[in-house]
């Protein structure tokens, strides 16, 4: 265990653990996607099948997927750890719990954030999405997943003590989704009429940064409170 | 627990007995000059003013939508620096006081909506639109009411005005990001249709109702958090001797 001494071992260290688990329920790691992959077939059923209306409405539906299905995968963040007792362990330990929080983020995102942009051209022919918003869509994605998982973590960690924190966390963490999500589709929409996304990009990535320094100080201190409480 | 460059008054508001006889002082204060400062500002609003020359007598709404929508905003910002003085020198008035002011908030919110609809439509013409004020005010409504909903959801008292402080503060630093990417989304999408958010210059008949109806609402409302506050300090402290003194007396 020496590796764990320091912090880029504690980091790496939760990372591998946390990747490894998951690996083990794969189960787990797919429902999220078709969880992903159903609701955006609910809109052409629910709404209408047209071709033209449904291009003019997938970058939304496509990132409110997105959206909805990150924030579904978010409750099982610490669950188990708190379940099973080792996260408190996680938070006795000498360094940071900032590190902790920031590796499970990191691998919860791989196996969730990652996977829907890499699903989410599906979604887009399946909505219709015009060819050229595609990339615009995979790097909207791609900087705004993060952020999600960032963000979907305060509220993990603050519904975690709890017997039913299910639809809590969603009333928690989806009023705090909103400016990604306007970003977000906005840069698809951007995409898709041709104009430059630098500007939505930017923005998305800022959030990324200011979500990177502050979401894991707010979790590592909610992780405090629950698990205390 | 004594500090350098924080008066004393800070700390003895932190015992719940001195603020419990505190607040008790306020009270007649608060609610002389807010009754007396309400009164006149209705009056004052909703029969001397001018009309509006463009919206008629329906404009008179202002002096109750104007104040609600600026002490919704403000309350929140109250309820989360309540929640990180609790969080920081871990004092139980702190998080009374929090949890105190969060359904006062919630329902200013849709005090605000609600009046804003039923001014929306005469003006506009419906009820509601995707206007980033508007939008904005609704997403402030879905904080409060988490902040609410967490609070309800854990049964520790202490835990759960630690959680709902960690809340009220993450949203505290998203409130800007919201309003701002609200606005840009809103003028994205369809720009400034209604020039009615931008404020034309007002003649002081009108706006001097408007400001003192927003002093009375902070005063009348900061009474009704006071009063909140003493509920939650005699619910909390039942045990104690003193509570139990004054409920026997």
């Amino acid at each position: 265990m020496r590796q764990a001494h320091s912090m880029v071992g504690l980091f790496m260290l939760t990372f591998k653990r946390d990747l490894v688990l998951a690996y083990r329920r794969k189960s787990e790691l797919v429902n999220p996607l078709i969880f992903f992959l159903i609701v955006a077939s609910l809109f052409p059923i629910g709404v209408s099948p047209e071709p033209n209306f449904l291009s003019q409405l997938a970058p939304g539906l496509v990132w409110v997927a997105a959206l909805l299905a990150t924030l579904l995968s978010m409750e099982s963040l610490f669950k188990s750890d708190y379940e099973d007792g080792s996260l408190e362990q996680l938070l006795l330990s000498p360094q940071p719990i900032f590190l902790v929080v920031l590796s499970k983020v990191a691998a919860h995102w791989l196996l969730s954030g990652l996977a829907l942009t890499v699903v989410a051209p599906l979604l887009g022919v399946m909505l219709f999405l015009p060819a050229e918003g595609m990339p615009g869509l995979m790097l909207s994605l791609l900087l705004g997943t993060p952020t999600l998982s960032l963000i979907g973590a305060i509220g993990a960690a603050l519904t975690v003590g709890l017997r039913r924190g299910g639809v809590l966390i969603s009333l928690l963490v989806l009023p705090l989704y909103i400016p990604v999500l306007i970003f977000g589709s906005s840069a698809v929409q951007a995409a898709v009429t041709g104009l430059p996304l630098d500007g939505y990009l930017a923005l998305l990535g800022a959030m990324l940064a200011l979500a990177l320094a502050l979401a894991p100080i707010a979790a590592g201190a909610a992780l405090r409170i629950s698990v205390s409480g | 627990m004594a500090s350098k460059w924080l008066p004393r008054w800070f700390f003895q508001l932190a015992s719940p007995r001195w603020c419990y006889d505190f607040t008790g002082k306020l009270i007649p204060w608060f609610a002389v000059v807010g009754g007396l400062l309400l009164a006149v500002g209705i009056v004052w609003g909703l029969l001397f003013a001018p009309s509006d020359y463009q919206q008629g007598n329906s404009f008179r709404i202002i002096y109750l939508h104007v104040p609600a929508a600026i002490l919704a905003q403000s309350l929140y910002m109250l309820m989360a620096i309540a929640g990180a003085i609790g969080l920081i020198w871990k004092m139980k008035v702190a998080d009374m006081v929090a949890k105190s002011v969060a359904p006062i908030g919630a329902a200013i919110a849709i005090l605000a909506l609600a009046t804003g609809a039923i001014w929306g439509k005469p003006t506009w013409g419906s009820w509601w639109v995707w206007d980033a004020r508007l939008t904005s005010m609704l997403v402030l409504l879905f904080l409060y009411l988490g902040v609410i909903a967490l609070n309800s959801a854990i049964e520790n008292e202490k835990t759960a005005a630690q959680s709902t402080s960690v809340l009220s503060l993450v949203g505290l630093v998203n409130i800007p990001i919201i309003k701002y990417s609200v606005e840009w989304w809103n003028t994205l999408h369809q720009p400034a249709t209604f020039t009615l958010t931008e404020k034309p210059a007002m003649p002081a008949e009108m706006w001097m109702p408007l400001l003192v109806m927003v002093i009375a609402t902070y005063i009348v409302f900061g009474l009704a958090i006071i009063l909140r506050l003493r509920n939650e300090i005699l619910v909390r402290e039942r045990r104690s001797s003193w509570v139990k003194a004054l409920l026997t007396r």
